[in-house]
């Protein structure tokens, strides 16, 4: 009967996305009123019937409804409880369900907060949300349905994939989602835009913080991702440039390209076209991402071509996206304008050079992930791009944008002189050579590359710090009041680029002074590691709730002195009889000491992983403070400020039309 | 400086970048595609000798042999029409079983040991590397009607 209900609530739930979608549009080609305020009962009606599916899915899976075909697939009756409510999203059809819940939820905030919108424009933003919406609920509903029936019923489920088994797994899809799916307001917006030839500074402002919303949920995303990757795989690696993570880091990559292009169009009025199309591109790749991931087309181009419906449907629908986004984007483009001019060396340019780059970067990256799949698709043959692909290319192409992120923030809009540049950053620059080129010499070893991705982080951090003095200086009053009186996004965007510099000081050093040992341990044998001793002290049985562990048992001193005991694991799942790591890691701020067991051998002994990773923890720490810096960037009063302003003075043109 | 002048120097700026990428992606394309070969194809010569390439199918029942050192391994890999013996050096994946399908990077050795530097994990026990899933096909249709070794 739940299931049912969760079944006929998505119908509804599509009745009033179709609603959402058509009325409002039309009403605002046609400036009709009553057409126009459908858009927020019916988003808001929505939004109720989406989530009491989700939450008869959910239902269903703590009861162990084991008639439901879904439920079946991913739980089981000795699942902990909350990963029977994080199998809601452990498979196929549960993640759409959790991607349309996210839709509805952003589609829900943008009612909320867009009341000092003019009413065609919020008409129009939520209408594009509403077909976005229907797309997917028409996919559950014909291809996708979670609430699927197995007759008969299952007498046991075949219990979730135990890798998902982890607190990492329970968070890291939503807010990865929230990330993916949050771009369809920026999309939304930038389509609404286009179709109301309303493309100025004004849209920039609204679409801002939401777009900054998304890509600080995205960062958070995809650092918990690589931070499970790094824990729970067992061996150490924290990112594979694996085609799933290529498929949440491409809009990654777009994002961070729109919301320094959305800087330029909110206060310079240019790149207007430019904006849009990144706006369009950023949530193209996350559709992109959700194909991918959801078809089944990486497993095999041949498994996708033997069960199509999905893929197939996934496809249309980006197609249809796409194609009718683009087609919008080339008729209405061409009467956008020029906005304001800028000479060569301007802040207008650093920004666009970034853009360019990290464009550049997606494009490559995207290449890698699909040029196995062409080959495979064409019977070419079989190959895969492996990760020193994506090193080899990345790495050439990011260097030059963080070199100009520590320079960008210094120079003026429009015109800036360059010798007075170099005079401003020369002493940074030193700064941040001379330490660069010291500090492997006195961590003990020094090599080019480790130098390099030193440079560019205290270049960052260098260039940085004299920007926040120098403007710090010239803001009169108290220490305190001088730093209150900078904008919040201002500090945003500094402690984002400070959290750059710190992801590539972490990638750096775990890089190049990593230390990796395989080893066979004896009972009481030890190895030594960077002045660690670590002894084996064996191996005993353990139960879990759902499985039988080895647990291991390594003893960890320091000049002799005891400085820790380590506890990794080699569990087997009793439901499916997988075997799994866990690995045990003592985290610290200048080193993770990483353990993980291998295989059982005679006599007590085991092959055991024993890895030291200096500042490892940096990479995601320093993901952390770009989060907290679009956090603060959103904060900024000036948004909320300018929308009351933007009210009164938007309100009058839209008036006058009628 | 002419606007004329400043838009060729934005082009040219443009097509340079544009330029440099391109040869970034096909020189690393061109020393970082793996090919992968089916244990039939290796036998028969038609894998590389000296670099590295992916190898596909089966592992064996009973084929898995663990030197003293405990990390040191062998076992067989067959697409069930021709075998390779594999050596590998490290801790294999927790999916690694006999009887499973496995996908191996690495080189052919002088002794005809194909050696991996790599053995992959797959995230899921039922899930079939589509490469070790595609030897086992092509050896299908090459043996049909033939007894296989095994």
């Amino acid at each position: 009967m739940i299931p049912e209900l969760g079944h006929f609530a998505l119908i509804l739930a599509l009745t009033l996305a179709l609603a959402q979608g058509i009325l409002p549009l039309i009403g605002a080609a046609t400036n009709q009123t009553n057409f126009m305020a459908v858009a927020r009962p019916a988003a808001q009606g929505q939004f109720v019937f989406v989530a009491i599916a989700f939450a008869c899915l959910a239902y269903a899976f703590l009861v162990n409804d084991f008639s439901v075909q879904y439920v079946a697939t991913n739980s089981n009756t000795r699942l902990p409880a909350q990963y029977r409510f994080a199998a809601v999203w452990g498979g196929h059809e549960g993640s759409i369900l959790l991607w349309t819940l996210t839709l509805s939820v952003w589609t829900l905030l943008v009612t909320l907060f867009s009341r000092h919108l003019p009413q065609e424009m919020a008409a129009r933003v939520l209408g594009v949300m509403g077909l976005i919406s229907v797309g997917f609920l028409l996919f559950m509903l014909l291809v996708s349905n979670p609430f699927d029936r197995l007759i008969p019923a299952a007498m046991e489920g075949r219990d979730l994939n135990p890798l998902l088994q982890d607190p990492g797994m329970v968070i890291h899809p939503p807010i990865l989602y929230i990330g993916y799916v949050g771009f369809s307001v920026a999309f939304a917006f930038a389509l609404a835009a286009l179709m109301g030839g309303r493309l100025d500074a004004a849209w920039a402002r609204w679409s801002r913080p939401w777009t900054t919303a998304a890509w600080m949920f995205l960062t958070l995303g995809i650092a918990l991702g690589s931070w499970w990757a790094y824990y729970e795989l067992g061996w150490g690696g924290w990112w594979f440039w694996d085609p799933v993570e290529n498929a949440s880091f491409l809009p990654w990559l777009v994002g961070t390209a729109l919301i320094h292009s959305l800087a330029v169009t909110e206060k310079r009025g240019t790149f207007k076209s430019w904006t849009v199309l990144l706006a369009i591109t950023a949530f193209s790749l996350s559709l992109l991402g959700t194909f991918l991931v959801r078809s089944g087309v990486l497993t095999s181009v041949h498994a996708f071509a033997t069960d199509p419906k999905r893929g197939v449907f996934i496809l249309i629908f980006l197609a249809i996206v796409i194609g009718a986004s683009l087609l919008l984007f080339a008729w209405r483009a061409p009467k956008v304008g020029l906005g304001g001019k800028f000479a060569l060396i301007s802040r207008e340019t650093f920004l666009l050079a970034n853009n360019v780059l990290l464009l550049v970067a997606t494009g490559a990256v995207l290449l890698g992930t699909l040029y196995p799949l062409f080959i495979d698709a064409l019977d070419l043959g079989k190959i895969s791009v492996g990760p020193p692909y994506f090193d080899a290319v990345f790495m050439p192409l990011m260097a030059p944008a963080i070199f100009l992120m520590g320079i960008g923030p210094f120079a003026r809009w429009k015109e800036q002189s360059l010798p007075e540049l170099a005079k401003r950053l020369k002493w940074a620059f030193g700064v941040a050579l001379i330490s660069a080129l010291l500090m492997p010499l006195i961590i003990g070893k020094w090599t080019p590359l480790i130098s390099f991705g030193l440079l560019l982080a205290f270049w960052v951090i260098a260039a940085g710090v004299y920007g926040v003095w120098s403007r710090l200086a010239q803001t009169p009053g108290v220490m305190l009041s001088r730093i209150a009186k900078q904008t919040p996004s201002w500090w945003g965007m500094q402690l984002a680029h400070l959290g750059i510099a710190i992801f590539i000081i972490g990638v750096t050093l775990v890089k190049g002074y990593e230390t990796e040992n395989d080893v066979r341990m004896n009972i009481g044998s030890t190895v030594t590691m960077n002045n660690y001793v670590f002894t084996f002290r064996g191996a005993t049985q353990q139960a879990g709730p759902n499985y039988q562990a080895w647990v291991g048992d390594v003893e960890i001193s320091k000049n002799g002195k005891l400085v820790t005991t380590m506890h990794p694991e080699k569990r087997n799942y009793l439901a499916t009889g997988m075997a799994m790591t866990e690995a045990a890691i003592d985290a610290g701020i200048t080193r993770d000491l990483y353990v993980a067991l291998g295989e059982p051998l005679e006599n007590g002994a085991w092959s055991v992983r024993v890895y030291h990773k200096p500042f490892v923890d940096w990479i995601w720490g320093g993901c952390v403070l770009m989060a907290l810096g679009g956090l603060l960037a959103i904060s900024d009063r000036r948004y909320r400020l300018h929308q009351r302003s933007a009210k009164a003075s938007d309100a009058l043109p839209v008036g006058s039309q009628a | 400086m002419k606007p004329r002048h400043k838009k060729l120097l934005w082009v040219l700026g443009g097509l340079s970048l544009l330029g440099v990428a391109t040869g970034l992606v096909l020189n690393a394309l061109k020393s970082n595609l793996n090919y992968f070969y089916s244990p039939t194809q290796v036998s028969n010569h038609e894998a590389p000798s000296n670099r590295s390439f992916r190898l596909g199918g089966l592992v064996v029942d009973g084929s898995l042999k663990r030197q003293t050192d405990g990390l040191t391994v062998e076992f067989i890999v067959t697409d069930t029409a021709n075998n390779i013996p594999v050596r590998y050096k490290g801790i294999l994946p927790d999916l690694f079983k006999e009887g499973k399908s496995v996908v191996a990077q690495g080189k052919l050795g002088a002794d005809g040991h194909f050696v991996a530097d790599q053995v992959l994990a797959k995230h899921d026990e039922n899930y079939m590397p589509p490469e070790a899933a595609k030897a086992l096909e092509d050896a299908k249709k090459l043996n049909a009607g033939k007894a296989p070794k095994l």
